[in-house]
């Protein structure tokens, strides 16, 4: 913990040369480590400071779910009665929505994290992309509230988490990969073209919809449901019933196909963002 | 081998500006224009052009050589808009230069705002560390020297006290407190002195001269001449992003005050998207004159002064009000003035308006002075909708003739302001 943040560029006089970058150019995810005390400072001022400006504080973290199960049951559930793989309705899609939450607030909030931030990035050097990592970051806070919601409603329904929910936390990796890849294309796109924050609530919207929260994939004859898993979202939400419930086989195929889709966005994400980067501090 | 600390070459730095929308000539063009644009800009997207901006640059630096030796404090000077700022810019990393490179031997901490991701609505300990970590002090360090930083910011009985509730000057000393204890091996300072109060200012020089004598390298960007003159043993004078003068700062500052390198009595910005502000309000002109409206910059100290602010509001809802600073040459804040602070309560129409203000005739000292303007929001901590340091200046200057303080003498006259007072005579 000694060591200084600068530790990159610290001690002998190595220099390091400021000039103009062309073309693509590395991702220096050494520089992100060097950085990593920052990471947490923004990611607990994110936190602390969603927390205390609101009202309802940490209780918003739990409501959006909530709420919108309670909507996806009375309309989906009781009205157009779709099926829910043996479980009741309300945990089923709680259990989608939990995951779910989690993504599209960090894919919202990344996106305009740049601009956000505009303060910082004018007056002062940092990898910028801190800045949506932490934000995302932050939203885990928020998903562990509303976890803890899911799994009191399972209790409630007396289901117990089946022995598979020890693969949980790659699944929640798999959703935090498809938020930080989307957000750092968006956040980059918006630094330059506002237009981007009046898209992302559409884009949420017809995603939420793509992805099988309200109704399940089971819906779907192979080989269309195996590739459903192009949105990665679909291999997370079905990861988290899986290990959840455990009542059916393990969407392996499935999960493998978003896994490779969240990492060719994230990759691609962070070269697009690292590309942009140059001009940030110049037009935000 | 010994290396310089920062060793510049051919540094330049070109922007992309807006260009100005041409005039629609009728209704009927600009109706067709609002409609076709926003087509053009994504057609003009598409076709690989970057950004939607036009193609217009300007050189904000232009082929700047300069080499730095360890230890050495050199002052940057320069009118608005020579490219002082663009160089700590491009040094401290934050934007890239378009030629030329600078290689950089050591630490480097930048400060080119205090207070740089204070937050509001965290308390004054909770933004000591996160201000400390975005400049880039580690945990331990500032864990180390908290209680030094707090003591430096003498705000103790209120560092468990939301910043938002915090007083301006309160906020500045905790800002600067943080700011004085990084600890780099090379230290970029931009303007940051301009702030506080009299007595603050002098205890923050005085920690800046320690830092110096630290042998510590410093690249400091100031408009007051005095602390340069204190703390640079070298200065460089900018103009038009180019060097016109490097060497022994007093050589240096005195070209830059005598061969008018210094702003005048009267500053305007044709183009518009250059000038301070943004989208919603933005600076025009800002001018010096006397009663008959002729703008001069020497004026008769027996003469009432008016100090003019132009400016162009675009969105509704604003609140602010105009108001201006006189610094005297010591770069001492004389007064400050605003339009009234009822303007809290009232939106500003929407057009173009210009606030002026009388400085009475025999009032300032004689000397000369410089104005900051700025357009103040009504926020805490209160932050300018626009600032402009250095904006105008002007002189004042006393006749000899009579019906000043001074009279017909030519003694020498102390006090920063010489107001003609009424006295009264009891035998």
């Amino acid at each position: 913990m000694t060591s200084p943040p600068h530790a990159a560029v610290s001690d002998a006089p190595r220099a390091i040369r400021i000039q103009r970058s062309r073309g693509w150019v590395s991702l220096k995810l050494g520089d992100l480590w060097a950085y990593r005390e920052l990471v947490y400072f923004l990611t607990w001022r994110d936190v602390k400071v969603r927390y205390k400006q609101t009202v309802l504080g940490a209780a918003w973290a739990i409501l959006q779910p909530l709420l919108t199960m309670l909507v996806f049951s009375l309309f989906f559930g009781k009205l157009a009665k779709v099926p829910s793989e043996g479980v009741p309705y309300p945990v089923f899609t709680l259990a989608a929505l939990v995951p779910w939450t989690f993504f599209s607030n960090g894919l919202t909030q990344s996106s305009n994290s740049l601009v956000g931030n505009a303060n910082l990035i004018t007056k002062v050097y940092f990898p910028r992309l801190i800045v949506p990592v932490a934000t995302i970051l932050s939203g885990v806070i928020d998903f562990v509230l509303a976890f803890v919601v899911l799994l009191a409603m399972m209790a409630y329904y007396h289901l117990t988490p089946a022995t598979t929910v020890v693969w949980l936390p790659l699944f929640l990796l798999l959703a935090l990969v498809a938020s930080l890849g989307t957000g750092l294309w968006l956040s980059a796109m918006n630094v330059q073209f506002r237009d981007v924050r009046y898209t992302v609530p559409f884009l949420t919207q017809f995603w939420l919809f793509a992805t099988p929260i309200a109704y399940p994939s089971s819906l779907l004859h192979e080989p269309w449901r195996t590739l459903f898993g192009l949105n990665p979202m679909v291999g997370a939400v079905e990861g988290f019933r899986w290990a959840l419930f455990g009542t059916m086989a393990a969407p392996v195929a499935v999960v493998a196909m978003s896994f490779a889709t969240a990492l060719v966005v994230l990759v691609t994400g962070a070269l697009y963002f690292r590309r942009m980067e140059r001009t940030f501090a110049d037009i935000v | 081998m010994t290396h310089p600390a920062i060793r510049i070459e051919h540094l330049g730095k070109e922007y992309r500006i807006g260009g100005r929308p041409e005039r629609y000539r009728s209704l009927r063009d600009s109706v067709m224009k609002a409609a076709v644009a926003p087509f053009q800009r994504v057609a003009s997207v598409l076709r690989g052009r970057s950004s939607v901006l036009s193609e217009r640059t300007f050189w904000a630096l232009r082929d700047v050589s300069l080499e730095i030796q360890p230890g050495e404090v050199v002052g940057v000077i320069g009118r608005n808009g020579a490219g002082k700022s663009t160089l700590l810019k491009i040094l401290s990393r934050i934007t890239e230069p378009s030629v030329g490179h600078a290689d950089i031997y050591g630490r480097v901490g930048s400060l080119l705002e205090v207070g740089t991701g204070f937050h509001p609505e965290l308390t004054g300990r909770e933004n000591i560390y996160l201000n400390g970590a975005i400049l880039g002090m580690p945990r331990a360090e500032i864990d180390r020297k908290f209680d030094e930083i707090v003591a430096f910011s003498e705000i103790e009985a209120f560092i468990d006290t939301m910043v938002k509730h915090y007083s301006s000057g309160m906020y500045m000393r905790l800002a600067f407190a943080v700011a004085a204890h990084l600890e780099p091996e090379i230290l970029l300072i931009d303007e940051v002195l301009a702030v506080g109060d009299l007595e603050f200012q002098r205890k923050c020089l005085g920690k800046m001269e320690d830092v110096s004598r630290l042998g510590r390298t410093v690249l400091f960007v100031s408009h007051n001449m005095s602390a340069v003159t204190r703390l640079c043993t070298r200065t460089v004078l900018l103009d038009e992003g180019r060097v016109v003068a490097a060497g022994p700062t007093p050589a240096v500052v005195a070209e830059y005050v005598f061969k008018g390198y210094g702003t005048r009595a009267e500053r305007q910005w044709p183009d518009r998207s250059r000038a301070p502000g943004d989208d919603t309000v933005r600076l025009l002109r800002v001018r010096a004159h006397d009663a008959a409206g002729a703008v001069q910059e020497s004026f008769d100290i027996r003469h009432p002064i008016a100090i003019e602010i132009q400016y162009t509001v675009m969105k509704p809802g604003l609140r602010f009000t105009p108001c201006f600073d006189v610094l005297n040459d010591a770069g001492v804040v004389l007064f400050l003035s605003q339009e009234s602070p009822d303007w809290e309560r009232i939106d500003r129409p929407v057009g173009t308006q210009v606030a002026t203000c009388w400085i009475p005739g025999n009032f300032l000292a004689e000397g000369s002075f410089s104005i900051d303007v700025a357009l103040w929001g009504f926020k805490t901590p209160p932050t300018g909708v626009i600032e402009e340091n250095g904006v105008i200046s002007i002189s004042v200057h006393d006749p000899l003739e009579g019906g000043s303080v001074r009279g017909r003498s030519t003694n020498a006259y102390p006090g920063v302001l010489r107001p003609l007072l009424k006295w009264e005579a009891t035998a």
